[in-house]
């Protein structure tokens, strides 16, 4: 039984917040505020290929994101549990309960159906966000326009919205989600629990119902216990809510078609509330560029002659090629290795190019192995090569003086001492 | 054309059935801006330009995580959804432009090891989308009382195939562009915080927008003065 309560702001235990819905200028675009809880939902569309198993019907998609902005507990990852949960409900509402003809998406059957996405963002968490976006689902979906199509024979054609009027969606009945907040075992009930009270809420009954009084999804979460009558007068409190909210929505809408039609102006930029010490406006303001020209020429004339770029690239081997010269090696000496392989036929090096280079610290990729890179020596330290056979893929180099290729040869390599390019 | 101020009457701006042709004297369009209109947020703020509309929100300084902190500053971080579909690479792009522009302005020393996270919510885009970013972090950044050294600014241009400069491009204007140029501004000497340009321009256009930016900017920050003023007219 409910004793005369007294919520935190005033409210009355069956009270809802003030709903305000607002429109974009675009089509299926809205911002819908449950109190302080605001959630933005955009409808798009696109044509895509049909499901394998039904393939005369359209998809829908629905996605119900939490922003980090709503709430500074929304972390990603850290919300995965209440954003399942409110995606599932928000799913099972919306596609199970079958307001939106699915049928009537279909384009061409089995090739070409409309898929319908519905995005909903939570952009500030003062309690109850699964109400706020289930009516700002339904009512985005009730603004949106998808471009027309016509279909001759084997012809489709898909208008521009400049070509021909875009259509709205074929929506039989609208689910609105109305949430009870449980306290005390069941004792005290109170609807549109805002956040403080749903931290301390025992659990949460979300019934969704239209306004022909049918209940489309019915939810209890949170392990209370409630009895048949308690669960039967909470749905007939959502059958008076959702007859207000519905009437609502459809006053909005109403509201945005008859501005859009008289050409008036309609968007976010007229909901905001003039006389809110908060907001401001400005309009078109002309700037004056006719100085800009000379200006630029002033900047252009002071400056300084961009820097030469030289740039000469070295190819070290197909594949491999450096431009500039890299940082000084900080790295230590590499330990001298002895290798006592059987010296190959005359190795050649050849000098690909003769620039001098002071440092460099390359690790060169050998793509192939037929043609495996010298490295040249550096002038105090000693190169070692390792055996392509044995390491083919990397050789690291120390402070080069000069390059040289080594001629194609699979033969283990002698180590130098000493040779210095000639320039 | 006059500049007419109705701040209560139904004023001429652009709205989404088309854009006006705006003449060889490029303008901006209607601006509106609200602040703190989110509860949970510490800071908050709506800009919208002519329809382009973005939500910024601000937490901070908060807590940072241990492997986020820096021992001598803030760590600030920017994070921008778009409205349909998930946050790609453009997004992620547009982030970094937008934390290093914040990056430079916002005195983190002033309080090292902890988190400022700027949140933005792009609500509608009709053009010129990066520069409404960065004046809805700004804004929003001033809500929410973050210590800075200046404001600033975005201010988009876009160049024609005639070379004709627009500056505030709608989607449509944006599109048709040979160039597309936004600028960040500082409001202290209208010096550059950043750039990020698409497409052929020469070096003396290059200078040519960043001049009528700079021109632009004047009018932002004007506008930014007179929505604090407003604001604070009542304390």
């Amino acid at each position: 039984m409910n004793l005369c309560l007294q919520r935190l702001d005033g409210r009355q235990t069956y009270d809802y917040r003030n709903i305000r819905i607002s429109f974009g200028t675009d089509y299926g675009c809205c911002i819908v505020e449950l109190g302080k809880t605001r959630v933005l939902g955009q409808v798009s569309c696109e044509l895509v290929s049909p499901k394998l198993n039904r393939a005369t019907e359209g998809i829908l998609f629905f996605n119900l994101e939490l922003s980090q902005m709503a709430a500074p507990a929304f972390e990603p990852g850290r919300q995965s549990d209440l954003l399942v949960k409110l995606n599932r409900l928000l799913e099972r509402c919306l596609r199970n309960s079958k307001c939106i003809d699915t049928e009537s998406l279909c384009v061409v059957a089995g090739e070409k159906v409309w898929q319908i996405r519905v995005d909903l963002h939570l952009l500030n968490h003062d309690g109850n966000i699964i109400d706020a976006a289930s009516i700002a689902a339904i009512v985005a979906l009730c603004h949106f326009r998808r471009p027309d199509v016509s279909v001759q024979g084997d012809e489709v054609t898909l208008y521009t919205p400049e070509e021909r009027d875009p259509v709205p969606l074929s929506i039989h009945h609208m689910p609105i989600c109305v949430s009870f907040a449980f306290f005390q075992q069941g004792t005290y009930l109170l609807v549109d629990p805002n956040e403080r009270e749903e931290c301390v809420m025992d659990g949460l009954l979300v019934i969704a119902m239209n306004k022909h009084r049918e209940i489309c999804t019915i939810q209890s979460s949170g392990g209370i216990m409630l009895l048949k009558d308690q669960v039967l007068r909470c749905s007939k409190i959502a059958g008076v809510k959702v007859a207000e909210i519905t009437e609502l929505i459809l006053k909005a809408l109403e509201n945005d078609q008859k501005v859009r039609k008289e050409g008036g102006k309609f968007g976010f930029a007229e909901s905001i509330a003039n006389q809110r010490i908060t907001a401001f406006k400005m309009e078109k303001a002309p700037i004056d560029t006719s100085d800009v020209e000379e200006k630029a020429e002033e900047i252009i004339a002071e400056a300084e002659p961009p820097s030469e770029v030289v740039s000469t690239p070295v190819l070290w081997t197909p594949g491999t090629a450096q431009i500039g010269e890299g940082v000084e090696n900080s790295w230590g000496d590499l330990e001298d290795s002895e290798k006592e392989d059987d010296e190959g036929g005359g190795d050649e090096a050849i000098i690909l190019d003769s620039i001098k280079m002071d440092t460099g610290v390359e690790v060169s990729d050998i793509g192939s192995q037929d043609a495996p890179i010298i490295l040249s020596d550096s002038e105090e330290e000693e190169m070692i090569i390792l055996e392509p056979d044995k390491n083919p893929k990397k050789i690291r180099t120390q402070t080069t003086s000069a390059k040289q290729e080594k001629a194609p040869s699979k033969k283990p390599v002698k180590r130098r001492k000493k040779k210095r390019a000639a320039n | 054309m006059e500049e007419e101020m109705h701040t209560d009457a139904k004023i001429r701006a652009e709205t989404g059935t088309g854009s006006s042709p705006r003449g060889p004297g490029c303008s901006l369009r209607h601006f509106a801006c609200e602040q703190n209109l989110l509860s949970r947020p510490d800071g908050s703020a709506s800009f919208l330009q002519g329809d382009t509309s973005v939500l910024a929100g601000v937490y901070g300084p908060a807590e940072v995580k241990v492997s986020k902190e820096i021992f001598n500053k803030a760590t600030l971080e920017v994070i921008l959804r778009p409205k349909i579909g998930l946050p790609g690479v453009a997004e992620k792009s547009r982030e970094r432009l937008i934390r290093n522009t914040c990056e430079a302005v916002v005195l983190g020393t002033l309080h090292p090891r902890t988190s400022i996270t700027v949140v933005l919510q792009v609500v509608s885009d009709a053009g010129s989308l990066l520069a409404c970013c960065l004046n809805a972090a700004c804004m929003a950044l001033v809500d929410a009382g973050v210590p800075m050294r200046a404001l600033f600014c975005g201010v988009t241009c876009a160049l024609d195939s005639d070379g004709t400069l627009m500056l505030d491009p709608t989607s449509k204007q944006e599109k048709e562009a040979r160039a597309v140029l936004t600028f960040a501004l500082d409001s202290v000497e209208r010096k550059l915080l950043m750039s990020s340009t698409k497409g052929l321009y020469s070096d003396a256009e290059l200078q040519q927008c960043l001049a009528a930016a700079q021109a632009a900017s004047q009018h932002v920050f004007r506008f930014y003065r007179e929505s604090l003023q407003r604001r604070y007219s009542k304390s």
